[in-house]
């Protein structure tokens, strides 16, 4: 609990934003707080307001949402050999609650050397503790949001890409990294033409491809100048 | 809620608790092939700008790209609070400021 409390206060601006951008988005009130207690995905709920506040069909946004969290995917892999031995009913939940904030403090927990056989529990209180405060602050943000009169006007749309470019930024550590985010960059702006907003998963594509042969290019000369 | 919505949020549920799950179901040692981990690390930010961006130099659907556009003036203020303060808050806190006092003086 006590690790999880930073992320706690972390979250609750996210879930204030979240809830003003969503009255904003055109989302109802309802959906808006569905997505927060079924998905439970931050950055994918942020996103997927964007896209349906740019009217973005149904299968474009649930796509677009698989592909920001396949990074859960790894998540998952690295937390693999410290739950395999627990029955399906720990790793449903486990899994459902699964989030970068969670991830980042269960696999400390799981690395310490001691040989405690209650640390899955960890992982479920800081779950548990994530989740109610994630859905407590959407709540709140989405009263204000509506209580708002005329709050699509008042610009609060910025908050989105202000937000975004605060979570990139840390991101880019790497040259490959800055190619990926340069390369999806200007094929975004290349690809508006594509229809449904394709363009998003596109240009997501080839800055994946364009970081990835970075970073082997990169890998291959320090190989040449190592030899 | 419409249909769409429910629908829009069965799918983002369907997917999301896929991908969490998957691996773990499996509970077998599954090894993801190389290139698919490596490229895992490139799908956060490639998505953000990907999104970002347009919305920052189109943001009612049109090119603006001047000083008489608040998303694109608070965007370039935001990027340099991020790579100067290192803090996420902080720099939201700089970048929403920003574009509140440069649209109420434009």
């Amino acid at each position: 609990m006590r690790d999880t409390f930073p992320l706690l206060l972390g979250a609750f601006p996210f879930g204030l934003i979240y809830g003003a951008v969503a009255a904003t988005s055109g989302l109802s009130l309802a959906a808006a707080m569905a997505m927060s207690a079924f998905v439970f995905a931050g950055s994918a709920q942020f996103v997927a307001l964007g896209l349906v506040s740019a009217q973005t069909p149904v299968a474009i946004i649930v796509l677009t949402t698989f592909i920001v969290n396949l990074r859960h995917m790894l998540y998952s892999a690295t937390l693999l050999p410290y739950l395999k031995e627990l029955p399906q009913k720990w790793r449903i939940p486990l899994a459902f609650w699964l989030t970068d904030e969670t991830f980042a403090v269960a696999v400390h927990r799981f690395q310490k050397t001691d040989s405690s056989r209650w640390k899955h529990w960890y992982q479920l209180g800081s779950s548990i503790a994530m989740y109610l405060n994630w859905q407590f602050w959407c709540f709140i943000g989405l009263v204000l949001g509506n209580r708002m009169p005329d709050a699509s006007n008042w610009g609060l749309d910025v908050a989105m890409p202000v937000t975004f470019i605060g979570m990139i930024i840390p991101f880019v550590k790497t040259i490959p990294l800055a190619i990926c985010v340069l390369t999806a960059g200007a094929a975004s702006l290349l690809t508006l033409g594509m229809p449904y907003k394709l363009g998003i998963v596109a240009s997501a594509f080839a800055g994946i491809a364009a970081g990835l042969m970075a970073e082997r290019i990169a890998k291959k000369t320090k190989k040449a100048l190592q030899a | 809620m419409t249909a769409n919505e429910w629908l829009m949020i069965a799918g983002m549920t369907g997917v999301t608790f896929g991908i969490r799950y998957f691996l773990f179901a499996l509970a077998d040692r599954v090894r993801l092939a190389p290139w698919v981990e490596a490229s895992l690390k490139f799908i956060p930010p490639a998505v953000l700008i990907a999104i970002t961006l347009p919305a920052v130099l189109l943001p009612k659907g049109d090119w603006q790209v001047s000083f008489s556009n608040p998303y694109l003036v608070s965007a370039v203020v935001t990027t340099a609070a991020g790579i100067l303060t290192r803090n996420l808050l902080a720099t939201i806190t700089v970048g929403l400021s920003a574009f509140f006092t440069y649209r109420f003086f434009l």
